[in-house]
Formats: structure tokens, sequence, C-alpha cells
């Protein structure tokens, strides 16, 4: 289909164009008062007082928004989207020892939970063992630790890994934890046809914003490219990568910066797999995204409908894929925590379900909700539930799950989709010219924008031309009640004693021979540039611990130090 | 509308200039965590108002930070923490600066760190806590009167 036609004819146009000039001219007649002197997005663009089909006459309806389901997808992957299927409710967990993550996690599928997500702790983050120096006071902190085989057996004990889909949330060790979860599901005799989930896998952004790197950004980039490759035989289900935006967002940048930042980095993928000689459409179905959701509702809406068109063209145009899966940009939602606030935390519940109502309104695959309490320590069973709950209301009691992309068509919507994508293009284009994300993340050059807009925000709120509720305006006395909430606190000592204990025990257990050959082959597979998974999957069933292997690959690849932005 | 009433940052930036020499403060990430974002607005902000800023950048350790404290001779040392282990390093940190007899250096602590733990450190030494949602000017303000403190 080769239409192209314009939503609204010339002659519509001009009477149009002639009743605003009058209402401009009554409306200063009248007196105008504004609440502000200016009104324009988080990412800086102008909002004007209404829109009007004058904003998007120049949209072509057939080309640029299609059907749901139809090229370029603005409006939905699917024709159906969630009158087929709600989104997988999918919340971030973990923490403590496997035994604690292993019991919250069923306390959340008891509860309707659809998908797991597991949080691990920075020593398993950054591929280092609890026995490690450095990860003394980290151990189960903020996740849960996973050193050994042993412990992943341990977190889906009595969980049918074929029924179930994981999300693991791991950058530079994600070979080897798709290497336990792989084993862990084979062992429970899921066939591998049934191994469903995602690894985060998302190496550039690191150093563009989480900053759990170890490996320097061209070996980071080529393991996690290796970890595509084997997933594409291996594992027809599996999300090999989630290219993710959240962490972008989280860092400070603005939703068109995340935005454009996270399309750069997936370009980068796409062009790596090329270069090893893979055909788009063999691979790009697997790729899957990660995008945080805020509370302007509609400058978020707006984001994800323009991600959809723009991985499309880029798909289509740049990297000419022919199947539709290729160029569909299919992505998880976490509601941003950074806007979560410590003080009056109670209100937060009202802020996830804003933009959660974002994540839904902008059509995701997936979401996790934040817990209310989330600004100050990891969610109690108490909160977790709010958070899930947040989302079954809004699937099931909102009627916003009923119909299609309902905001479609709106003028404001449509108008803003297309500036956002414009102005996204311009920092991809500006990244095209400095040679590709390698360079420009070398170069400093999305670490600087981050880091900027970070500050910019903040003053923003100390300056007041940011209202934050309970935070810098309509502050009252505090109650007794909200500021002990009952939070859940993590004995450290003792996680990190079973876990000390338990890799121990792994050590001393395993078939040494078998272990130091796995552990050889992999220095030999790396060093001669050969694909690592295969071999990373060896050592993690000879029992190889985590620090183990990671330090093998340490060796050879080195270890990345960055350049300081402020 | 109630709205807090702090001076913006950087209205006293002179004074301080003037103040026998320039305020220096460590603002380090202690710890295993990379998210930075709070560690580099607190240290843009104490630049603007006039303190002189060292950035140690990420994953430093207790040892790290002190010895860095000790050499550029700091008044403050801030750490920046959403990791949750700042009950198991901040001692240590605390520790340190005793053994080699420089108690004399404040040290504040920003970040996720929950209010019964906020008070714990402070019985332990920490200067001064402050939660997310802390104005940039107030922590400022504060750190300015922790380095009279130290200085008198």
């Amino acid at each position: 289909m080769d239409y192209s036609f314009k939503v609204f004819n010339r002659e519509f146009i001009e009477i149009l164009s002639s009743i605003i000039e009058a209402w401009e001219k009554e409306k200063i007649e009248e007196g105008y008062r504004d609440r502000k002197k200016s009104f324009e997005t988080e990412s800086g663009i102008p909002i004007k007082n209404v829109y009007t089909p004058l904003d998007i006459s120049d949209q072509d309806y057939i080309q640029q928004l299609g059907m749901p389901g139809q090229y370029p997808f603005t409006r939905g992957i699917h024709y159906n989207m969630y009158r087929g299927r709600v989104w997988t409710m999918r919340e971030f967990s973990g923490f403590g020892t496997p035994e604690d993550t292993n019991r919250r996690f069923k306390y959340l599928i008891e509860h309707g939970e659809t998908g797991l997500s597991i949080a691990f702790d920075f020593p398993t983050l950054l591929g280092i063992d609890p026995d490690d120096p450095r990860a003394y006071g980290e151990v189960g902190v903020v996740g849960v630790s996973v050193p050994t085989l042993n412990d992943m057996e341990v977190i889906f004990n009595g969980i049918n890994m074929g029924e179930v889909t994981t999300n693991m949330t791991i950058n530079p060790p994600a070979p080897v934890m798709l290497s336990f979860y792989v084993a862990t599901a084979r062992s429970q005799g899921v066939p591998d046809e049934k191994i469903g989930g995602t690894t985060q896998n998302d190496q550039l952004k690191e150093f563009i914003a989480q900053k759990s790197w170890v490996f320097p950004p061209q070996p980071a980039l080529k393991i996690g490219v290796d970890l595509i490759e084997w997933s594409i035989k291996n594992l027809p289900k599996w999300n090999p990568i989630s290219i993710s935006g959240y962490h972008i967002y989280e860092a400070g940048a603005t939703a068109v910066e995340e935005l454009a930042l996270t399309l750069a980095d997936g370009i980068e993928y796409v062009r790596e797999m090329i270069r090893r000689g893979y055909k788009v459409d063999d691979f790009a179905h697997r790729l899957s995204f990660f995008f945080a959701s805020g509370v302007q509702v509609f400058e978020h809406v707006a984001k994800f409908r323009a991600a959809r068109r723009m991985w499309a063209k880029i798909m289509k145009e740049w990297f000419g894929a022919t199947k539709k899966r290729s160029m569909w940009l299919r992505f998880h939602t976490q509601t941003s925590g950074v806007e979560l606030t410590a003080l009056e935390p109670y209100n937060n519940i009202i802020r996830v379900t804003l933009q959660a109502l974002a994540a839904v309104l902008g059509g995701t695959q997936s979401l996790h909700t934040n817990a209310f309490d989330e600004a100050l320590a990891l969610p109690t069973e108490f909160s977790a539930k709010i958070a899930l709950r947040t989302q079954q209301i809004l699937a099931y009691e909102s009627g916003i799950a009923d119909t299609v992309d309902p905001l479609g068509g709106s003028y404001y919507i449509e108008w803003l989709t297309d500036r956002i994508e414009e102005e996204a293009w311009k920092i991809i284009y500006k990244i095209e010219e400095m040679g590709g994300m390698i360079n420009a993340i070398e170069k400093g050059y999305p670490q600087s924008l981050i880091t900027e807009s970070a500050y910019r925000k903040q003053k923003s709120i100390e300056e007041m031309r940011k209202i934050v509720v309970g935070v810098n305006a309509f502050k009252g006395e505090i109650l007794e009640e909200e500021k002990r909430i009952p939070l859940l606190k993590i004995d450290e000592e003792k996680v990190r004693e079973q876990q000390i204990q338990r890799v121990r025990r792994v050590r001393s257990e395993r078939d040494p021979a078998k272990w130091r050959s796995s552990l050889l082959e992999l220095e030999r597979a790396a060093m001669r540039g050969e694909n690592i998974m295969p071999y990373v999957y060896n050592a993690a069933i000879s029992r190889a611990t985590l620090g183990e292997i990671m330090g093998t690959l340490r060796e050879i690849y080195g270890e990345w130090s960055e350049p300081i932005y402020l | 509308m109630i709205l807090y009433s702090e001076e913006l940052i950087g209205s006293e930036e002179s004074s301080l200039r003037e103040y026998r020499k320039i305020p220096k403060i460590i603002v380090a990430k202690l710890g295993l965590d990379g998210h930075d974002r709070g560690a580099k607005v607190v240290a843009r902000a104490l630049r603007d108002a006039g303190f002189e800023v060292v950035y140690t950048g990420i994953r430093q350790t207790p040892e790290m930070i002190v010895n860095t404290a000790l050499q550029e001779d700091a008044d403050v040392i801030g750490i920046s923490m959403l990791s949750g282990s700042h009950m198991t390093l901040v001692p240590m940190v605390l520790k340190l600066l005793k053994d080699n007899g420089a108690e004399d250096i404040k040290v504040v602590v920003g970040g996720t760190i929950p209010p019964d733990d906020a008070e714990k450190l402070k019985e332990m030494g920490v200067a001064e806590v402050f939660p997310p949602d802390t104005p940039l000017s107030y922590i400022v303000k504060r750190i300015k009167e922790l380095v009279e403190e130290r200085r008198k």
C-alpha cells in the first residue's frame, strides 16, 4: 500500500486557520490569564494553549500512524493489543539469600504476578564472589546474591521454569547468569524451546548511565553480541538483550534523550550482528527494549509511540528488514524511581499510578510498577503487593486496556509524538556523525548530556519552576505514620556468612579437573576471539563460580575506568 | 502554597571565597554502586557555591576515600549512597579517620538512608545525613556551617 493522504483537506485547514485567528483575537480582547509565563514538557518542548487539527495537518495517517499491528506500528505492534492479552506484570524483586528471593517470588506469583524479574546484588552485578573483599557490606543488599549455579537452583526451587518467563537485570556477567538459568531449567527437564525471558545484557548503557561496567566498551559489546548470537541459535523464546533507556532516564536524561540514546545503542548492536555475517531478519525479532515511564503522562505516551515508529523506520530503511517482527519495538517499562519522594512516601502510590498509566497508554508489553517505599529501601511484602495491585486495577477496572491506542488522534499527542521524534533524530544523527555510539561514549558525549540534564532538573525543583507536591510545595506537618513506615531490613552480615559458606562448599565439592579445564578452555576461546558463550556455559555446569569465570575474562579483556564528567 | 525559604544556591558565593581559604570537600560514591546522579548534582552545586570539590568517581572503598581526604587536606567528606550498605561501610570511614588522627574532618552522608539509620549514623559521628528530597541550597548551607565549625 503506497497511499499518501492528509487527514484534513486544504479547504478545511484554511477555514480552521481563520477560526483560530479570530479566536486568538478574542482571547486578547477578553484578557488572558496564565498560571505561569510559559509551559513546556520536561524535555523542554514548549506547549501551546490548545491543539487543533492545524497542528497535525501535515501528518499522513497511513504513512505515519497506520493501523495497530501495521508499519510503522505507531499505534501498537499487535492489531488488538490488550484486548487480546494484557501486558505482563513483572515486579523487579530479589534480596538477601536465594532462599529469601525464592519466597518473595512465590508470594508474588500467588498474588497474580505473571512474570518474574531478578534483582541481583552489587557483587553479582559486577561479577565477584561474596568472599571477595570488595563485596564486603554489599552481599544480598540491593538484590539477591547468585555466585554459583547452586544459588540459581535454590531461587527456582518449586517454580516451574517452563511456565514462567524471567527477566534478569544483569549486564557484564549476563553470559554467566544466563548459563546458570539455562542449566537450572534443563535440570528441571524444561526443553530449550520453552525457556523464556530476558537478559538485560545492554553493555553500552552501562557506560552511559548505570555504571556497573566491568570490561571496556569494545570487548563489552563483543560479549553482549556473543550472548545474542548464542541465544538465537539455542533458545528460540529468549530475548537476549533488553536495550535500556530506563537507567539513562534515571540518571537524569530527558525523555527525548532517553529515547535517542537507547535507539542509538540499539543501532550499534544491530551493526555488530551484521558485521558477524547475520541478516537483520535472522535476529532482529529477538531484540527487546526497556524504558522508563514518568509522571508527565503525555510526554511519555508520546515517547513510546515515537519509539515504535522510529525503530520501525531504522530497521526497514537503514537495515533493510523485510519481516514485520524485525521492525517491532517490543518493550518493558518500569515506572521512574527518581520521581518518587522520601517525604510523604504514600503520595508515591499516586505517582506510580500515573507513570503506569502512561506506560499502558503507550502500549508497553510488560510493566514493573515501583513500590511507594522505594525512595527509602527495597519493597516490603506490603508495598510490593500494592504496586502489583496498581497494575491489576489499571488492567481490569479502569477500562484503559479495552481499546488500542486510545490517545491516538489526539491533536496534542500526535503533535507531541512528531516533535519528540524530530528532537530524538537530531541526537541520533549527532552520534552517527561522531562515528557511532562507542566513539560517542569514549568522547563522553552521552555522559555529559545526562549530567547536564540532571543538574537542570534539580535546579528547576529548587527554583520552583517544577512543583513536587509535599517536597517543595504544599508542605505541611509530617505525620508520625508517614515518618515511620515499616521498611525491609536486610541482615547483610548473616546473608554474607551464608553465601560465603555456600560458595566455599561449591568450590570444595566440585570435580577439580573438570573445573580447571573448563576455565582453561574459556580463556583460550576468549583469546582466539571466539564466541565465549558455549565455554561460559561449560564452566558454569562444572560449578565454576561467577567470580572465577568473570576473573578469567577480566584477565583477557581488561577493566574499564571512567574519565569523570562533572 | 507553602514554599521553603532557604536562599538559593550560590548567593553567598563571594563571602565564602573570602573566608581564609576556599573550603574543600571530597564527594565520593562509597561501595560498588554506580548511580552517581545525586553525587554529581551535589558536587556541581557545591562547586557553583564556591567550594573546591574533589569528585572521586564511583566504586570507592573507605580506604580510598580517607586517603584522598588526607592528601587533599579536605574539610569535609561527602558520601553518596543508595545501595543500602551504608551501615557497614560508613562506620569504616569514621574508624579510618580516627586511626589517622583526622576525626576533625567532617563526614556527611546523602542518599537513600532510612530515618532510623540516619539517627544511628549521627550517633556514630556522622555530622549530617541528607535524605532524598533535601534541597541543594540546604545541603550547601549546612556544609558551609560545618566548615566554619571545623575551622574555629
